[in-house]
Order: C-alpha cells, then sequence, then structure tokens
C-alpha cells in the first residue's frame, strides 16, 4: 500500500489512520487464512468486511472530516477495503474447491457393482446374417423377394423345369400338404412346403418385367431328420437376374463379389460343373476361406447357373432376348462355417445363450 | 457309384502316375461329386508279405484249438529266419503259402501289430484272412494262396491277394446316366487327360437274326422300344464266378449271386445297360411286354408280393407276369441253383414309366436309378454279346445262334445352335471350331457352318435337348476356370420395402427392450393347439416328420412357449423371448389348384385362381416371457414379468412400426390362451391386431409352463403400413402442470378415463399421465382414485393460471358426468 506524502489534516480521526487501515487489512488477512471452511469464513467476512468491521467504521468518519482531507482518507478506506475484499474472494474461491471436492469424496461409489438388472435381449444370427446378405445386394441396386413357405407344386416344381417324373422331384424330400377332406375327392393337394426359395424366382419373374434382379432369403422345407448338420427346416438365400446380355462370367463376378464381402478380401470362389433343372449350365461352387477356424481351405458354399431357357419360358419370358442367372446358399451352413459352430441344433433349440452371444448382428 | 481304377484303365489310356489327388480334381472339375478315393495299398499299412507255412504245432489246452506256427517269410523279417506265429484258423496246411503281417504294421481299422505274447507262446505278427485285410466278410478262415500263384516268400502279398488298385466311389448327377458307368466315367476322365478311350459301348455285336431267339411280342412300344434276347444252353450251374469279377462287384457294392446273374450285374456296370438273366427251362411259352392290368400280383425277387399298376410294364409268359420290367425280375422265372439254360435279355424302357415304377413301389433298384436318368438304347445287342461271351467262357454254355432284337427307334434328337450362343450365355468368346471340337469330343455328330452348329446327340445322351445343355458341354469341357469374372451394374434399386425394414424394426425393439429372438419349427400337434384353447383347424401334411406333429402353426406361440420351456429347463429362470414369422391359415373351402402348363406364362386368371388355393400365410410377431422381467439385486427388489409387460411389448412393437399412440387402443376381452381377466385385445384404428396378457393358469399347468407365463401375439400384416410422418407441433411457451386424482368406479376402464380427460380438456393440453392407481377402506369397495398429471401448453402465449384450472375443470367434468368420478380432495 502506498501512500501520497499529503499533508495531515489534525483533525483526522484515529479510524483513518493508515497505520490503523493496515492492522485492519493485516488482521483480515490472518482470520480468513484462519478459517478452514465457508462457515468459518463467513463469520470472519461478517467481521472484517461487515457493518461493525474496522473499515466500515472508518468509511462513516470520513464525513467529519474537512472537505479537504475528505478525498485523501476516501481513498485510503476504500483500498483498504479492496484489499480486504481480495483476500476474502481468494479464501472462498480455495474453501469452495476443497467443500466441492469433499462433497465428491463422499459422493463414490464401487463402479464395479454389476448390473443386470435388464437381461439383454439379441436377435437371431440366422435373421441378421440375412438382412447382411440382403443388404449387401440391395446396395447393389438389388431388391429382395418374397413368397409364400406353403407353395404351389407348380411353382417349386414345374415352373423351375422340374416335371412330375422328374428324378430331381424324388431327390428334393418334400413334405407334401394333405389335401382337404371336403374337397372334391382329390387327392393331392398340389401344394408344398417349398423346398427351396426358386419358387420365388417363378412368383417374380411373373410379376415384374425385366430387368430382374433380386435375392430372395427365406426359410424352407426337406424331410430330413434333424441333426448335427441337417434340419427339416433351414433358410436359405437366392439371388436372380434376369436382363439381357447376362452370362456367366457376370454369375462369376457376383458370387466372387458376394464372398469377398462375407469371407474378406482373400475370398473368391471355386465351381464345378453340377446338375440343376432351373439351370443350364449348372455349377456348384466353392469358397476360399482364410479364416476357417481349421485354417484356410475351400469350403462348399452353393449352387449356381444361367436360368434354363425352360424356366424363363413358363414365367412368360423369352430367353431368346433375355437371359438370366440365379444362385442360392444355405444360411446355417453359411453361418456354420464362418462363425465355427458345429451343430445346426443349436440355431434350432431357441437356448438364449446361443443367441445372446450373436447380440444384435452377426458379425 | 464305386469302382477299381484298374477297371476304368482297361478302357481309357490314362497317365501310369496319374495320383488320387490328380483324379480327384479331375472328377470334380468334370462336375463328378467324388465321395472317396481309397488307394486299397495305402489300407494295409507296414509289411504285408506272402509266407509259407513250415511248422504247425497244435496247442489244444484252450477253449478253442489254437495253433503256434513258423512261417518263412524269406529276408521280409531281416533274418531269414522263421517268423513265430500264433494263429486261430485251421483252413491251412504245412507247406501252404499264406498273407503275413509282420509286427508295425496296421490292419484297416487301425488294428496294429505287435510282438506278443498269447496263448503261452510268443507271437510275432499274424496270419491274415480276407476280412482283416478289408477284402470280404464271405470267407471262413485264413488266406490260402494257390499254389499256381507267381509269387515268392517275402515278396509283398498286395497285388497278390488284390489290395493294389483305387476305389473311386462318386455320385453323378441325375441328369447325366451314362456316368453311372465304366463306360461313362472312362470317357469322361478321357476328356480330363486327354487319353485315348475306346468305348465299349461300340464293341462289335452281331445283329438281330431272322428267327427269335425266344418268341416275344412287344404289345406297348412307348413303354419298351427295344428288346434284345440270346440263350446259353448247357451251363455249368456250379461254375463259380471268377474271382477278378466278384472283386469287382464286391468293390460296387453288388453281392454275387451265382455266375449268370453276377454277369447280368457286371455289364450293367461296365456298359450301362441293366439286364436280366431267366430260366429259359422255368418260362412256359412265349414273352408279352405289355402293360400290367390294375390289380394283377408278382413276386418279385426281393421275395415282395407285388400289386401291379396299369402304368407298370410287365415281361409275361404264358403263366401270367415274371418280371416287373426295367425294375426287378420275378421269382418264378429267375436263374436257380440248378440253372442250365439262360436267356439274357437287354431292353430299353421309357424312363418316365420306370421311375413311376419304381416309386410306386418304392424299389429304387440298381436298374431303376439307371433307367429313371437315362440308357442308351444303343447298347441292348452289345450289352448280350458281352454277357453271351462271359458266360460261354466262365460257365462252358453254347451260345444260341439266334439273337433277337425287336427295334421301333425314334428320330435322333437333333439340336441346331447359333455360333454365338455359347458366348451369349458364357461371357467367353468360344469359335465355332472350338464349340464343334468339343462337342464332338463328347459324343456329338457336328456339322459346323459359320453361323451355327448343327448336332445329332450321342444316343447316351438324351439330356442333351436344347441349345443350353450344349453350352454346358462346352462351358463344362472349356473349363470354368476360362469364365473371367464381371460384376454386372445392376439398374438403381428402390431398396427395402416398407414392410421389410417394419420386419427389422420390430426384431430390434424387441431385442433391445430385452427379448431374445428364436426361431422354431413350424410343426404342430393338435393336442398343442388344444391345449391353448386354440382350434386344430390346420393346414396338415400328408408325410410329416413326425406323427405327433403333422400340423402347420396357427399361431407363433406353441412351438415358442415350447423354446421357453426348454429354456427354463436347463436352468434359465428368467426368460423372455420373441419370434417373427409366418403362420399357416387353413381355409377348407379353397380348391385344389388349377393344372397350369409350362409352355409359357400361365393364363393370369388360371395363377390367379391356384394362388387363391394357396392358403394365407400372414407375418406374426409374438413374444413369451416368465420369471423376473427386471431382476432384484443391490439395487433393490425385481419385478416379476406381467401381463403389463406383454401389453407393453406389443406397445412396443407398434411403436417400431410407426403406428402413432392414438391410432392404438388396448381393451379388456377374453381370449385363449389367455387369462379370462388378464388378456388385452390391441387395436389400430379399431381393427384387432392382436392379444396380449397372462396365459390362462389351466394352460400353464398343461403345458407345464411356469406359473403366470405371459405371451403377445400380433399379426403384423394386419398392421396398416405408415405413410410419411407428419411434422411434429410443439410449443416452446412454459407448461402448466395440473395433477387431479378421481374416484370412480374399479370396473371403469383407465384407458376410457384417460380418453374422458383428453376429450374434456380441449386442445390445450399436451399430455396426460396416470402416475397412481390407489384403492382404500376409505373411498369404499369397488371405488378406485386415478391420479393422473395434465400438462397444459397453449402453442402461443403463456397460459394464465385461470386458463389452465379452466381446462382441468372441463375435463373432470366429462368424468364425473360419464363416470360419476369425483375430484379427490376437492
Amino acid at each position: 500500500m502506498t501512500y501520497r506524502h499529503d499533508p495531515y489534516d489534525p483533525k483526522q480521526a484515529a479510524m483513518l489512520d493508515p497505520a490503523a487501515l493496515d492492522d485492519a487489512v493485516a488482521a483480515a488477512d490472518k482470520a480468513f487464512a484462519d478459517a478452514n471452511d465457508l462457515d468459518a469464513l463467513a463469520v470472519q467476512k461478517a467481521a472484517h468486511l461487515g457493518d461493525r468491521s474496522a473499515v466500515s467504521l472508518a468509511r462513516r468518519e470520513i464525513g467529519a472530516l474537512p472537505p479537504a482531507a475528505k478525498s485523501d482518507a476516501g481513498k485510503r478506506v476504500n483500498e483498504a477495503r479492496t484489499a480486504i475484499q481480495a483476500a476474502y474472494d481468494a479464501r472462498h474461491v480455495v474453501l469452495e474447491a476443497e467443500q466441492a471436492q469433499r462433497v465428491l469424496e463422499t459422493e463414490a461409489v464401487d463402479v464395479t457393482l454389476p448390473w443386470d438388472r435388464r437381461p439383454r435381449g439379441a436377435r437371431h444370427p440366422l435373421t441378421t446374417l440375412m438382412e447382411r446378405v440382403g443388404d449387401l445386394f440391395v446396395g447393389m441396386g438389388y431388391e429382395i423377394a418374397e413368397g409364400p413357405e406353403v407353395e404351389l407344386e407348380w411353382a417349386n416344381f414345374d415352373a423351375l423345369n422340374i416335371s412330375p417324373d422328374h428324378p430331381a422331384r424324388g431327390l428334393m424330400d418334400t413334405f407334401w400338404v394333405k389335401a382337404a377332406e371336403s374337397a372334391t375327392g382329390a387327392t393331392e393337394s398340389g401344394l408344398v412346403l417349398r423346398t427351396h426359395t426358386s419358387p420365388v424366382q417363378a412368383r417374380t419373374m411373373l410379376s415384374r418385367k425385366p430387368p430382374i434382379y433380386v435375392v430372395v432369403p427365406g426359410r424352407v422345407y426337406r424331410t430330413d431328420e434333424l441333426d448335427a448338420t441337417h434340419a427339416p427346416v433351414f433358410h436359405q438365400v437366392e439371388g436372380l437376374v434376369v436382363d439381357k446380355g447376362i452370362t456367366m462370367a457376370h454369375l462369376k463376378g457376383t458370387l466372387d463379389h458376394f464372398a469377398r464381402a462375407m469371407f474378406g478380401p482373400d475370398a473368391r470362389t471355386r465351381w464345378r460343373p453340377h446338375y440343376f433343372p432351373f439351370t443350364e449350365p449348372s455349377a456348384e461352387f466353392d469358397v476360399w476361406f482364410a479364416e476357417h477356424r481349421d485354417g484356410p481351405r475351400w469350403v462348399e458354399w452353393g449352387g449356381c447357373g444361367m436360368v434354363n431357357p425352360n424356366v424363363l419360358r413358363a414365367c412368360g419370358i423369352d430367353p431368346e432376348v433375355y437371359s438370366g442367372f440365379a444362385f442360392g446358399m444355405g444360411i446355417e451352413r453359411t453361418l456354420m462355417f464362418r462363425n465355427g459352430l458345429s451343430d445346426m441344433r443349436e440355431m434350432i433349440e431357441g437356448d438364449v445363450r446361443f443367441t445372446r452371444a450373436f447380440g444384435m448382428e452377426v458379425h | 457309384m464305386k469302382v477299381g481304377l484298374s477297371w476304368l484303365r482297361e478302357h481309357v489310356e490314362l497317365p501310369a502316375d496319374l495320383t488320387e489327388a490328380d483324379l480327384d480334381l479331375a472328377l470334380n472339375d468334370l462336375g463328378i461329386e467324388v465321395e472317396e478315393i481309397a488307394d486299397q495299398r495305402h489300407s494295409v499299412q507296414g509289411q504285408l508279405v506272402v509266407g509259407r507255412v513250415l511248422t504247425i504245432e497244435e496247442l489244444t489246452e484252450f477253449k478253442k484249438p489254437i495253433r503256434f506256427c513258423t512261417v518263412d517269410v524269406g529276408q521280409a523279417n531281416g533274418t531269414g529266419a522263421p517268423q513265430e506265429i500264433v494263429c486261430g484258423a485251421r483252413n491251412f496246411a504245412e507247406g501252404d503259402r499264406v498273407v503275413v503281417i509282420l509286427p508295425g504294421g496296421v490292419l484297416p481299422g487301425g488294428f496294429a501289430i505287435g510282438a506278443r505274447k498269447t496263448y503261452g507262446r510268443n507271437s510275432h505278427g499274424m496270419i491274415c484272412s480276407a476280412a482283416e485285410l478289408g477284402l470280404s466278410g464271405d470267407h471262413d478262415g485264413i488266406i490260402v494262396l494257390p499254389e499256381s500263384l507267381d509269387a515268392k516268400t517275402g515278396d509283398d502279398a498286395r497285388p497278390v491277394v488284390g489290395l493294389d488298385d483305387i476305389e473311386v466311389h462318386v455320385t453323378v448327377t441325375p441328369d447325366r446316366g451314362y456316368q453311372m458307368s465304366v463306360r461313362g466315367l472312362a470317357r469322361e476322365l478321357g476328356h480330363s487327360f486327354k487319353a485315348r478311350f475306346t468305348d465299349p459301348g461300340f464293341a462289335p455285336a452281331p445283329g438281330g437274326t431272322a428267327a427269335p431267339a425266344w418268341p416275344v411280342t412287344i404289345q406297348d412300344t412307348l413303354g419298351c422300344d427295344r428288346f434284345a434276347a440270346r440263350l446259353v444252353r448247357g451251363v455249368d450251374p456250379s461254375a463259380p464266378t471268377p474271382d477278378w469279377m466278384a472283386k469287382r462287384l464286391l468293390t460296387a457294392g453288388v453281392r454275387t449271386l451265382g455266375l449268370a446273374i453276377d454277369i447280368t450285374n457286371y455289364v450293367m456296370l461296365e456298359l450301362g445297360q441293366p439286364m436280366h438273366a431267366f430260366d429259359a427251362d422255368r418260362i412256359t411259352g412265349g414273352l408279352v411286354v405289355r402293360r400290367a392290368t390294375e390289380g394283377e400280383k408278382l413276386t418279385t425277387l426281393d421275395g415282395q408280393a407285388r400289386v401291379l399298376s396299369a402304368e407298370d410294364m410287365v415281361i409275361c409268359d404264358d403263366t401270367g407276369p415274371i418280371s416287373l420290367a426295367a425294375v426287378m425280375g420275378g421269382q418264378t422265372s429267375e436263374v436257380v441253383d440248378g440253372t442250365t439254360n439262360v436267356l439274357f435279355e437287354a431292353a430299353h424302357w421309357d424312363p418316365t414309366m420306370v421311375g413311376r415304377t419304381a416309386r410306386r413301389h418304392k424299389l429304387f433298384s440298381e436298374a431303376a436309378k439307371r433307367w429313371e436318368r437315362g440308357v442308351d438304347r444303343q447298347l441292348c445287342l452289345v450289352a448280350v454279346e458281352r454277357a453271351v461271351q462271359l458266360l460261354v467262357e466262365y460257365g462252358g454254355g453254347t451260345a444260341g445262334a439266334e439273337i433277337l432284337d425287336l427295334n421301333h427307334p425314334g428320330d435322333p434328337t437333333m439340336i441346331s445352335m447359333a455360333a454365338t450362343e455359347p458366348s451369349r450365355l458364357i461371357g467367353v468368346d468360344y469359335s465355332v471350331d472350338r464349340i464343334g471340337d468339343l462337342l464332338t469330343e463328347v459324343g456329338c455328330d457336328v456339322a459346323v457352318y459359320d453361323d451355327r452348329v448343327d448336332v445329332i446327340t450321342p444316343s447316351w445322351r438324351p439330356d442333351l435337348r436344347q441349345p443350353a445343355d450344349l453350352v454346358e458341354e462346352v462351358v463344362r469341357l472349356d473349363g470354368f476356370e476360362n469364365v473371367p469374372s464381371v460384376l454386372p451394374v445392376a439398374p438403381p434399386g428402390n431398396g427395402l420395402t416398407a414392410s421389410q425394414r417394419r420386419k427389422r424394426s420390430v426384431g430390434r425393439a424387441l431385442a433391445e427392450h430385452g427379448y431374445v429372438e428364436v426361431l422354431s419349427f413350424p410343426f404342430v400337434s393338435a393336442g398343442a393347439l388344444a391345449a391353448l384353447g386354440l382350434p386344430t383347424d390346420a393346414v396338415r401334411l400328408a408325410n410329416p416328420l413326425s406323427d405327433e406333429e403333422p400340423l402347420m402353426r396357427t399361431s407363433l406361440l406353441p412351438p415358442l412357449l415350447t423354446a421357453l420351456k426348454r429354456n427354463v429347463g436347463r436352468g434359465q429362470r428368467d426368460v423372455a423371448l420373441f419370434e417373427q414369422g409366418l403362420v399357416f391359415l387353413p381355409d377348407l373351402s379353397a380348391g385344389v389348384p388349377p393344372v397350369m402348363g409350362v409352355a409359357g406364362r400361365p393364363d393370369p386368371a388360371l395363377w390367379e385362381k391356384a394362388n387363391a388355393s394357396v392358403p394365407a400365410q400372414p407375418w406374426h410377431v409374438a413374444v413369451v416371457l416368465a420369471g423376473e422381467f427386471e431382476r432384484s439385486g443391490w439395487w433393490g427388489p425385481g419385478r416379476a414379468a406381467s401381463w403389463s409387460d406383454a401389453v407393453q411389448a406389443a406397445r412396443e412393437v407398434l411403436s417400431a412400426a410407426a403406428v402413432p399412440d392414438a391410432s392404438i387402443t388396448v381393451a379388456a376381452v377374453q381370449q385363449a390362451p389367455w387369462h379370462p381377466g388378464r388378456c388385452a385385445a390391441i387395436s389400430v384404428d379399431g381393427a384387432v391386431v392382436g392379444y396380449a396378457g397372462e396365459l390362462h393358469p389351466a394352460v400353464c399347468t398343461a403345458l407345464d409352463l411356469p406359473k403366470r407365463t405371459c405371451a403377445m401375439e400380433l399379426d403384423l400384416d394386419a398392421v396398416p403400413l405408415p405413410g410419411p410422418t407428419p411434422p411434429p407441433v410443439f410449443s416452446t411457451f412454459p407448461p402448466a402442470l395440473i395433477d387431479v386424482a378421481l374416484v370412480l368406479a374399479s370396473e371403469v376402464p383407465a384407458a376410457q378415463v384417460e380418453a374422458a380427460l383428453t376429450e374434456g380438456a380441449g386442445p390445450l393440453l399436451e399430455s396426460v399421465r396416470l402416475f397412481d392407481v390407489y384403492t382404500s377402506e376409505q373411498l369404499g369397495t369397488g371405488q378406485r382414485s386415478l391420479a393422473y398429471k395434465l400438462t397444459f401448453r397453449a402453442p402461443d402465449r403463456t397460459l394464465t393460471v385461470e386458463e389452465a384450472v379452466a381446462a382441468r375443470d372441463a375435463a373432470v367434468a366429462v368424468t364425473a358426468q360419464r363416470f360419476g368420478a369425483v375430484l379427490r380432495g376437492a
């Protein structure tokens, strides 16, 4: 604190004495520093900044001073008060921070306590795998087509170049729907549980005009007993493209792309000739899967081919103008080798521990 | 089909150093599925050598007679000293040559041979039987090699006993019947290895003679368009099947049944032509080939008495049917132990007829499998000739001079294919000459022009009918590896449909609310439906996997409850499951779908009629839950799953389906399988779309479910798809909050009270929320208090207290007038 060396007014009051003010500031500093919490500080604030405090009393005495001395004394008192207030503020900040810290400490909890109040839900990996495949193809411009599971024999077989006497009918172990007893003496219902998603091909070609780019994920049925690798109810995904100028090279490009999307950048397909009534030429294909749990290898994945002209004709599409390809594979099988599962029954039993392991999306 | 490579080599000059891997790859590339390629030389490991028995000491102190032998195995044991071996067989003598496996060897099945003490003697190795070597189980005792055999003691015994072949086990696709033969497989391997193939199907065979080998009449030339036959007289009935033939049949899995029958099977395996051998002395009169008459009877070789259909073809003599044509012979005319005069028959049957007969009689014989897939109609005479020669050679008979060949040939198949067709379908630029060469290789008669190829298909390829079939042969032989990988560019698509997006949203919403998805089998029993109080009319399967569950689900609940029970049984106490999928609603009035052809697009009216006969299959979503929905823990008590969680699940579904709250009504209803006082009907825009609540206690008892199991099921297809979301309207002025507690009769549903409040409060009401339900003695029996928090807000100003109170009073007034509600504390 500095003072101008103005001449003293002899009538100057004692309270306004610079030494007294210095003492008041020093006393306040000490009192504030001694206050250990905000409550104690509040008491000292009243004592050193309140109405009865030294600086407040000093201010009152200014009025008694001769006019010439008032300005000087007022300045002194203000300086003293400002110093005390600053000391208070500084201490308040410190004590407030200490207080906040203490509150935080008392509020600490054991964050390692488990919380399983609401058991987690999950989506079935077969569902999410089918969605994933669907999304891949939707991203390429395809659409997702659907059809009934109790299906017309015509759509499941005849339209797909599988005549009633075709050996392939015997190969696909078909669930037949029993004819209603009230029906007109008919012994056959003309209905089956679809043995593949391919009847949706026929339905799609009957309901849309080319160009057709669709994928068909869905549930299918065969009369296989349930064991580790077979199920009477399982899922397939099927692709169908009908357009002008479609070739087997396009089929290969599509499957190679699909393989990379599902099995990583090293994936590719290997083909061998096969027979399907609804495609000609036909092939089965393997996929190179580098991350297979038993080491990198070729894995049988699905069947494919160029849509048989007989199928196009049965669906009213001119095979001279259009050509098409189709492919399909089992979803269970794909999930099994992709994620290293060994027993198909786990997917069917509905044990929540199986499904929860896959969460909201299959990875 | 299972054959030894040595048999294939007789017809195609395969590389001498062919490995199993080469063969596997080649067959795969040809489209022939490899089940197994087994090198017999590797089936027995270690030293398997020819030995000569020097001494036999009979050990008689044991339960069965045992022999202690010394066997000379030359230098194979390294010392040249006699090998001491204990043996349980007795069919050999000192001086006989036998097959010995030395210590360190391993027999098929992983049976390791060592030096060991047995029956009080040291045994160093084993004298082998055929069965132990994996050859056959037919012979008793150990193998005694014939003296004529050119082999020295100590030599490798594998070639001596026939363990020197590679067994090839393949499955052929149903279109390629010709591959079900040595002839077909050899032809195919010829393509792979560019190896010379000598077609046994073109072996010289004399043509039919004017005089028939047997009087035969074909009455139905559609069912049978060729019939060849020849007699062999004076066959030695005791002549055995030669070992090499028996071994080949054994490899193929065909039982040996005597020389004549074995020869027919051998020829079938070699050429692909099924044959039949009749005992000529057991045929009465001439043969007639005709359709059976409905109900006619025939006992086939397998001992089955069969009732025939008018579609079956039969071969008859004067006594009636003696053979179910093309499928299986009959007992009365079959070759038997004393047969000396054999009539071989090789015919050509209509594949469709054979397929139907095989299915009708469930008789998928080796012959039927070949007929169904197509047999070369030019083989009959070649096959008969081959069979006759074999029987004469090994059975000692005399071939008859007369050869029967009744032949009603159709026109050969001709296909004209544009030269550009393979390129159009495959995306590889094949020259017309290349196409011609490849088609010639498969046996086609090809005329190549600049713009097309004209093809007469080979007689063994009835599957080649249209240009696409020829394209397949082109790409198959040229190789799929030559097809480039080109990603086609699809036109822009429309993404998922609203319905597809909705199914996903619903699934995610339920999973996020704690439900675990299940995909269960949709098969149910009538009992399960009845236990739930559901109608037992359902789509019924003619051939269900289990006779217990012949019905298709009409509700998702029965299989889903089974899954719940399974989880509980496995120790999960708190279970919440959901499923989405189709249910199948029977329509007993729906007729049978009309017959539709495949020559072109079905007539729209017919197609519509066909689809009308398909049962309705709406997409449902369901949840089931039991145990605690919120668990107890250090945070406090849990909460048991209740009817309200099931109702809430329905709301979650509808919310995910973008149904506005205002469109949803929940009303009490009595509906199976739910508790009559704890079931809600869920409606959207006034139409019921499903039910939710607690299951009827009797249902839980009947199905052995946890008490108070809850369930919800909605028909998602019945829920209207949302239009564009309307713009949200909300005010930024401050709200006025007023609580009201209404006392009124307990039976008034809360939903109706809320509706009355909303109606009475008018447009200033922003929201109404029930926050307490209270009953007490003071309120009186049958009365309850419902406490609501009303939020009022105006779009354009801050509400005054008077305005808010006026709106509150108006709201309460409607409840008072409608339900006699009294404002509590007022």
